[in-house]
C-alpha cells in the first residue's frame, strides 16, 4: 500500500570528511521528519560529524511542523557540536514561512550548498578548530 | 458561489496529510496561481490537515474550486469529530497549542488565506473553511 511504502521512505545523510549532507528529494510527511531527526543525531556522534549541510531545494513547501523539525535539528546538532546550515529555499517557500509566522530562529541559511559548505568551515574557523584535515 | 470541482480526502494520517498536500497544489495549478500563492495554499492546507489529524483525531478535506462572479478561487473545508475547541480566539492566537506543535497552525492558516472561518464547540468538533482566490 502507499502508505506502507510511504513509512518505508528513507532520507539517506552522506557523510562527506567531517561533514553530514542530506537532500531532501522526497516529501515530508510528519514520521518521515521525526526520522531524519532520530538518525541525523545518530549520524552526528557516529561520525563525529562537526557540520550538518541540509538541501531542500526540492522541498515545494515547509509548514510548521517541518520548520520546526529544522530548528530541533540545530539545535540539537549544536549540542553535539555540530553546525548545521539549511541551504536552497526556494523564494515561494520562504515568503509563505515569514507570513506563516515562521523565521526559523536558530537556524543558519544559504542560498546554495557551496555557500552553505563555506559558512560551516568559516565557523568551525572561527572557533578555533582545525578544519580541512589537509596538513597536521 | 457554484463549485466547479470537489474532491473529498480522508485524513486518517501522515500520508494523508501529504495527499491533501498534492490535491491542493494540483487544484491550485490547474486554477492558475502563481508559484507563491500555490506554495502559500498548500502550506494553509497541511496545517489544517495536520490539525484534523492530531487536535480532531482524523476527518475529512473537501477541496473545492470555485467560482463567485468573476473571481475563482480554492475553497477548503476541514472537519473533524473530535475534542472541539472551547475558547476559539485563544487558539488562533500564535504560540497556543495543546500538542507538540507551535501553535501557528490556525493563526497562520488564516493568515495565508484571503477568507478564514471557523466553528467548534467542546464535543462538537471543528470545522475550519479557508478560500484564497486566484
Amino acid at each position: 500500500m502507499a502508505d506502507d511504502k510511504a513509512a518505508g521512505d528513507r532520507i539517506p545523510i552522506l557523510k562527506m570528511g567531517e561533514f553530514l549532507l542530506v537532500t531532501i528529494q522526497v516529501e515530508m510527511h510528519d514520521h518521515l521528519v521525526m526520522t531524519l531527526q532520530d538518525e541525523l543525531t545518530h549520524s552526528i556522534v557516529k561520525h563525529r560529524a562537526r557540520g550538518v549541510l541540509i538541501d531542500i531545494s526540492a522541498l515545494e513547501i515547509v509548514d510548521s511542523f517541518i520548520g520546526r523539525a529544522l530548528g530541533d535539528i540545530a539545535s540539537m546538532a549544536r549540542i553535539l557540536d555540530a553546525e548545521t546550515v539549511v541551504v536552497g529555499m526556494r523564494p515561494a517557500v520562504a515568503i509563505t514561512l515569514v507570513e506563516l509566522g515562521l523565521s526559523l530562529p536558530g537556524v543558519r541559511t544559504a542560498l546554495n550548498a557551496e555557500r552553505g559548505m563555506a559558512l560551516i568551515r568559516q565557523s568551525l574557523g572561527a572557533s578555533g578548530r582545525q578544519v580541512g584535515g589537509g596538513s597536521s | 458561489m457554484a463549485v466547479l470541482r470537489e474532491e473529498t480526502l480522508g485524513i486518517q494520517s501522515d500520508a494523508d496529510v501529504v495527499r491533501v498536500r498534492q490535491m491542493t497544489r494540483e487544484l491550485a495549478v490547474a486554477l492558475g496561481f502563481r508559484l507563491v500563492d500555490q506554495t502559500k495554499i498548500v502550506t494553509a492546507a497541511s496545517e489544517l490537515a495536520r490539525n484534523t489529524l492530531v487536535h480532531g483525531g482524523g476527518g475529512a478535506a473537501l477541496l473545492e474550486t470555485v467560482h463567485d462572479g468573476a473571481r475563482r478561487g480554492l475553497r477548503l473545508t476541514f472537519t473533524d469529530k473530535g475534542p472541539g475547541i472551547a475558547d476559539v480566539a485563544r487558539a488562533l492566537s500564535d504560540g497556543y497549542t495543546t500538542g507538540s506543535g507551535l501553535g501557528l497552525g490556525l493563526g497562520g492558516a488564516k493568515r495565508l488565506s484571503n477568507e478564514f472561518e471557523i466553528s467548534s464547540a467542546p464535543g462538537q468538533g471543528t470545522r475550519v473553511r479557508i478560500a484564497r482566490w486566484v
